[in-house]
């Protein structure tokens, strides 16, 4: 045994330095593209299928249906029986689930690497074989409802944003939560379910990511013996999403709640996304953030939590990750004693002073040098690159785009992150809203 | 090609995974005990640092205060104020996260190669000669306070908080390891010092390192990183007694799903029952979606998203714990539910098959633990403070699998206490009264 560690030590040492070489990828003949990531230094896979399909996909009226059947998924096919799935996943030492969000829903399993075969024959049988019963919708229904308590109706600060994000996108379906409204849940029907399965779940509108202890010969040879053999859907739909109408006034909401213990103000502004091949202006959009409220030592902390106190919290942050538009967003914690008016005050004023100032070369090359050792970092992560690559895959990307980004990062200058602030800073294309308890009348 | 490899997969898959960490166990010169696992694989390496204690050292009327010292530790020392300090982590790509537990303080460091004796400089000063700038206690203590008075009016926070009271007597356990907004409110700089002085002591060190480094390299390190600490630390609180009288507390809070935390007594780690325990809790509500709870309340009925138990095993107490949560309408029946699973189990207990199942999750899973520099480093010294040797990694698996039926059933007859299992449930349920004096 110990010979035999040595050896693979050997090989591991062997391997070139770069994180790019850790990756190949290829298509099937039915459209469906793999990634493979290699990690040899643990006996254990990975194994993903991302979907390009999202709440961002549903039918209007049916929010919530994609990750409704995204827990309908593991209620059984012909072969195996509900629940079986995961059953069978753990008594292999794996675990698996799911997740869905506006451009994806993805399913995954981590186990040991030996089972790849296992997991691919089952998650490639639930693509197209799921078998469904009306009394386990009902109570498959009633889980989501209590997962929306759960995470949402429970919390004053995520209703806000529901809110927020809905007075943001007044058309595009980024607006709707993934969960699904409320009121639209409990008419969630096995029809909706099954239609939106129908659409979208099919091999050449799927990304499987390996990732782990595997050589991509042998992922291929799985891959075609089980997913290639399922028919591409001819009638996959172009996504083609309705976009925004022109923003021509800045949005407002007061949101109040007696569960409120912190007050404070957010204000999202509408912002371009990652586009392939062209991510230069996302770069500097995300080096922005990262400069005005990305950590201790950013532009917001220093003047609103160091100098003036205003503020016990503040932040930004950018989601450049999207399939269509996207946000650069603010927030503002006030300090006891300070109301929401001041604090948004502040708020301005330092957006106004740092157009005024522009950039610390100092800060930027901080930055910078964070930005190269987050890809040192990452590689001790193999299920974090696998995201990454299924995230960007799904949302418009390529696995060219997700290589180059770490150089655009470091390309982008002071002048191009100014350039991306004047463009995104810009009151007509924003939503403030303000979150607080309501006030207590004696 | 793929005949060779499908030769290998045969191969591997006749041998049951292990998990293979080749730990070196060193001492430094100045008589600091470590865990090294060598891998020069990735340029950095993952340090873990934990020190026994915890929020549990806090003093009468002083509850918050190692939190607090803590969270400040960052904010400037030696040379550097709050912000050089934070520049100069950040210029050297470094991270350290400082954190407080019931029963420990842990600082977690990675550090690049390129520039790790710099990184060690700033962790070293951060850890040995902290400033605690009046200023930057009060800013940082504002942020605790914000977060303290955000628990009070979350229903899972209220849940635990008036858990812990009803448990834990007297004990520092029943209160939040935050401190309240009087006790925060009051802390001095001096009442920081001193809980520095008591939390952060060579008697109650635990490291262990994962990464680019060799074992002399490490010794050397941890010396100058760790040396100037004082040699002991403040004493260790007693047992905590536990008060779990069985039945309902109702917390009335205006949400519309109610959370339930509930719990029996628990066991030891070193209790020669525990993994008979610790596999009869996965099979009752420890597993993924195939426990006897996520069975009959969420798969079956509907009634959650997610039920849980845990074996909660502290320095000074062990409890049975778990959570649900379920619309004010709902909750009652998912409370019914869980106390009729606990009477099943006990008096039923397991089946052959279930306790495999376990079996084969629990063995197979636990070799997939250990893939990154971080994840095992913190293995590694969450073993030494169990007192585990380093070869417990090749045994643990033999030691789930010599569990028998036999003996889990006993354990669960034994153990099991349907008529203590306490829950404290917050929001407005209905249907449900306390029952508890």
């Amino acid at each position: 045994m110990h010979r035999l560690i040595a050896v693979l030590a050997f090989i591991i040492a062997a391997l070139p330095a770069g994180a790019d070489e850790q990756v190949s990828s290829f298509n099937l003949d039915n459209g469906m593209q793999v990634v493979v990531i290699e990690d040899h230094r643990a006996p254990v896979v990975v194994h993903m299928l991302w979907y390009r399909a999202g709440s961002a996909d549903e039918p209007p009226g049916a929010s919530g249906v994609a990750h409704f059947l995204e827990h309908l998924l593991f209620k059984g096919t012909e072969k195996l029986a509900p629940g079986e799935f995961s059953a069978t996943v753990a008594r292999n030492g794996g675990t698996d689930n799911a997740f869905t969000s506006y451009d994806y829903t993805a399913y995954f399993q981590r186990v040991a690497a030996d089972r790849l075969e296992l997991m691919m024959r089952m998650e490639s049988d639930r693509m197209k074989n799921i078998q469904l019963g009306e009394e386990e919708i009902l109570t498959e229904r009633d889980v989501i409802i209590e997962e929306r308590n759960q995470r949402v109706e429970n919390n004053p600060a995520a209703l806000f944003r529901e809110q927020a994000s809905a007075a943001q996108f007044l058309n595009h379906r980024y607006g709707v939560p993934i969960i699904g409204w409320r009121h639209e849940m409990p008419e969630l029907t096995l029809e909706d379910a099954l239609s939106f399965y129908g659409t979208y779940y099919s091999p050449n509108n799927a990304i499987l990511v390996v990732a782990g202890d595997v050589q991509p010969d042998e992922v291929r040879a799985l891959a075609e013996t089980y997913y290639g053999v399922i028919p591409a859907n001819p009638d996959l739909p172009q996504r083609e999403r309705a976009q925004e109408p022109r923003q021509m006034a800045e949005r407002r909401l007061v949101f109040e709640d007696p569960r409120v213990a912190q007050p404070y103000v957010s204000r999202s502004y509408l912002a371009p996304e990652r586009d392939s091949g062209a991510q230069e202006q996302a770069a500097a959009l995300t080096m922005l953030s990262e400069i005005l409220g990305g950590g201790t030592t950013s532009v917001m902390v220093e003047k609103l939590q160091f100098e003036s106190q205003i503020a016990i919290q503040s932040g930004a942050w950018y989601g450049g990750r999207s399939l269509d538009d996207t946000t650069f967003n603010l927030f503002v914690v006030p300090s006891a004693g300070v109301s929401l008016e001041q604090a948004e005050q502040a708020m301005d004023q330092v957006i106004a002073d740092f157009m005024q100032d522009g950039i610390d070369a100092e800060q930027l090359e901080r930055i910078k040098m964070q930005v190269r050792a987050a890809q040192i970092y990452a590689r001790d992560d193999v299920s974090s690159i696998a995201n990454r690559y299924g995230r960007a895959l799904t949302q418009g990307l390529t696995i060219a785009d997700v290589q180059a980004w770490p150089d655009v990062l470091e390309a982008v200058t002071a002048e191009d992150i100014m350039e991306a602030a004047t463009l995104v800073f810009n009151r007509n294309n924003a939503v403030t809203g303000w979150l607080r308890a309501p006030e207590v009348t004696q | 090609m793929i005949r060779f490899i499908i030769t290998f997969i045969a191969l591997l898959a006749a041998l049951p995974a292990r998990a293979e960490v080749g730990i070196q166990e060193l001492t430094t010169p100045g008589g600091i005990n470590t865990w090294l696992v060598e891998d020069h694989s990735i340029p950095f390496v993952a340090l873990e640092l934990r020190f026994r204690g915890g929020a549990a050292l806090d003093l009468p009327g002083k509850r918050g205060a190692t939190s607090l010292m803590m969270a400040t530790l960052e904010e400037g020392s030696g040379e550097l104020d709050s912000r050089g300090f934070a520049r100069s982590v950040e210029g050297l790509a470094a991270s350290f996260s400082y954190d407080t537990g019931d029963d420990v303080v842990s600082v977690s460091a990675k550090m690049l190669t390129e520039n790790r004796d710099e990184a060690v400089t700033l962790l070293r000063a951060s850890l040995v000669e902290p400033r605690i700038e009046q200023a930057d206690l009060d800013r940082v203590r504002g942020q605790v306070i914000s977060i303290i008075q955000s628990d009070l009016k979350d229903p899972r926070n209220i849940s635990e908080r008036a858990f812990d009271t009803l448990v834990f007597g007297d004990h520092p356990y029943s209160s939040s390891r935050n401190g309240t907004l009087e006790t925060v409110g009051a802390l001095t700089r001096e009442d920081l010092f001193e809980a520095h002085r008591n939390a952060l002591a060579l008697d109650r060190v635990y490291v262990s390192a994962v990464g680019d480094i060799t074992a002399d390299e490490l010794t050397g390190l941890l010396d100058k990183l760790l040396g100037d600490l004082p040699a002991s630390g403040g004493p260790l609180p007693e047992d905590a007694e536990i008060n779990l009288p069985g039945g309902v507390m109702v917390v009335d809070f205006d949400t519309p799903q109610s959370v339930a935390t509930f719990a029996q007594p628990g066991i030891d780690r070193d209790d020669d029952d525990f993994f008979a325990a610790y596999i009869l809790n996965h099979i009752l509500g420890g597993g993924g979606f195939e426990s006897r709870l996520m069975t009959e309340v969420r798969e079956k009925r509907g009634l959650t998203y997610g039920v849980y138990s845990y074996l909660l095993d502290m320095d000074s107490a062990q409890v049975w714990m778990g959570s649900v949560a379920s619309a004010n309408d709902r909750v009652a029946e998912a409370i019914e539910v869980i106390q009729a699973e606990w009477v099943r189990i006990r008096e039923g207990g397991v089946t052959e098959a279930e306790l495999n199942d376990a079996k084969t999750y629990l063995t197979g899973a636990y070799p997939l633990r250990f893939d990154g520099n971080g994840p095992i480093a913190n293995i590694a010294v969450g073993m030494q403070m169990e007192g585990l040797p380093t070869d417990y990694i090749a045994t643990r698996n033999d030691q789930v699998n010599a569990v028998t039926l036999e003996h889990i059933n006993r354990v669960a007859k034994e153990l099991l206490d349907p008529d203590s299992l306490t829950f404290v449930v917050t929001g407005k349920p209905e249907g449900l009264e306390t029952t508890i004096n």
